[in-house]
């Protein structure tokens, strides 16, 4: 595992006995001697620290820089205020996505956090700006911590009592230790939460002060997976795709009025011909699923509308078991015409097994908003 | 006396019957077992057959028959409750079953071999 990456916290997965495993080019943990189970369940219960430092932090300078990344994302980013945060995504041509994002504007400049697998694609991608006079500027000396969970807030409170009054998608900078942190109140778990990154050398420092406390435990990749789709989010690569456009994905609720046809700023991203008229109207869009039983089904199994014979409606695109929800789930892009509550098939090991379509998230979340 | 496979699955001859369950280092390497799906009782088996489907939180997994017999009881109790197989995976049998064969474990791994096996 030479080539591979390694965050400023790779120290302290290795002393906490974490599973490391390669991931988008980065080793990362998977889990802790806890294991992915009582990692999921405590992030639910009290606070779980996640190292998400491989995720690419870019940012955007220049006095348009919203108007200008509005070329490349269908959300309202002239309308993000300072000191908040939205999601949007990266379209291609055709309509599909490659890549979602958090935009925060912090006042004279954006932040953007993007995937691991896509941070080269995305920089290469936002260089296009530069001929608008956007200056486009990896951050490659933050390390980047999410914590996660109801007392997520208390907990990082006590080392930094402003970050008590932040609402949901708030983002702001705090002074910590002679260093500024950049602080978002917001995460990947469906729980209340921050993302923090700060300056790679005090990464590790910050890491442990949390852990220290009772409530704060070590979480790997695996709880995160399980976590976000219990939320209903959507992982890149997998419920969305170049290949999948943003009404498909479920995602249309990050394109608002202004840039949708009519709106003041209607268009002028890629695929704008082919995602706005879908919105609100697509053959297929994203569900969440139930199975039968205990058996998980998971991405790749292939879903029919009947217990035998008929062609596929869809194929899983995440899916797994819901600690919290204490049973399988799952979702995949379906025909718009198959209502909650149906039941249809998953082929798996040669069977098909029932599972009901239903509505996500699977775990309501608890954002302060 | 435990004999191993090479699928780690752990071997005990009791009485005309063989019972079967997997290693804690496979149990281990699953990481926590949500789901267990378990043979009929009754069934009759080919060595190397994909009898018991174990699902974990990262993946699915096939236990395979390890000698040619009748499934002759099933550990429904473990069915119910899959997380034993994390708990104590020596306690947690899978199933029971009666070589057509006789019983013999003399081609399986000791433990010092098996503990060769897995480093």
């Amino acid at each position: 595992m030479n080539d591979l990456r390694r965050t400023p916290l790779y120290d302290l997965h290795v002393v906490r006995g974490a599973k490391l495993v390669p991931f988008a080019g980065w080793e990362m943990p998977v889990q802790y001697p806890m294991g992915v189970l009582n990692e999921h369940l405590h992030t639910r219960a009290k606070a779980g620290l996640f190292d998400v430092s491989h995720m690419g932090q870019i940012i955007l300078r220049g006095e348009r820089a919203a108007e200008a990344l509005e070329t490349l994302v269908p959300a309202d980013v002239v309308g993000i205020p300072a000191g908040r945060q939205r999601y949007g995504m990266f379209t291609n041509e055709r309509g599909g996505i490659l890549d979602d994002l958090m935009i925060a504007n912090k006042g004279d400049h954006l932040l953007l956090v993007v995937n691991a697998a896509c941070a080269e694609q995305d920089l290469a991608h936002l260089r296009q700006l530069e001929s608008r006079g956007i200056t486009v500027e990896p951050v490659t000396d933050r390390g980047l911590l999410a914590l996660q969970g109801p007392a997520a807030a208390a907990a990082l409170a006590r080392l930094m009592p402003e970050v008590a009054e932040m609402r949901f998608m708030d983002a702001r900078d705090v002074e910590f230790q002679g260093e500024t942190l950049w602080i978002t109140r917001s995460g990947y778990t469906g729980e209340d939460g921050f993302e923090i990154s700060m300056p790679a050398r005090v990464a590790p420092m910050v890491a442990e002060r949390l852990l220290a406390m009772d409530e704060v435990a070590p979480i790997g990749l695996g709880a995160r997976d399980s976590l976000r789709l219990e939320a209903g989010l959507s992982l890149y690569g997998h419920d969305m795709d170049p290949d999948t456009t943003p009404a498909e994905a479920g995602l249309g609720w990050s394109i608002p009025k202004v840039r949708r046809t009519g709106g003041e700023r209607a268009g002028g991203f890629p695929g704008a011909d082919v995602i706005l008229p879908e919105l609100g109207n697509a053959a297929r869009s994203r569900r969440g699923l139930r199975p039968e039983g205990r058996a998980p089904i998971r991405e790749g199994v292939v879903l029919f509308a009947d217990a035998a014979g008929g062609e596929p409606i869809g194929t899983v695109s995440s899916g797994g078991f819901g600690p919290s929800l204490g049973g399988p789930m799952a979702m995949a892009i379906l025909p718009a015409d198959i209502p909650d509550g149906a039941t249809i098939h998953a082929e798996q090991r040669g069977r098909r097994q029932p599972v009901t379509v239903v509505p996500t998230p699977f775990v309501k979340p608890t954002y302060k908003r | 006396m435990l004999k191993y496979t090479e699928d780690h699955e752990w071997l005990r001859a009791e009485g005309d019957e063989i019972v079967v369950g997997i290693t804690r280092h496979a149990s281990e390497q699953l990481g926590d077992v949500v789901f267990i799906e378990l043979p009929e009782e009754g069934r009759e088996v080919e060595a190397g057959e994909e009898i018991v489907v174990i699902e974990s939180v990262k993946a699915a997994s096939d236990i395979t028959a390890p000698i040619s017999g009748t499934i002759t009881a099933v550990n429904s109790a473990l069915a119910d409750a899959p997380g034993g197989v994390n708990d104590d995976a020596l306690a947690a049998w899978f199933f029971r079953i009666k070589p057509a064969d006789g019983v013999s474990l003399d081609g399986f791994m000791d433990e010092a071999a098996y503990n060769e096996l897995i480093g």
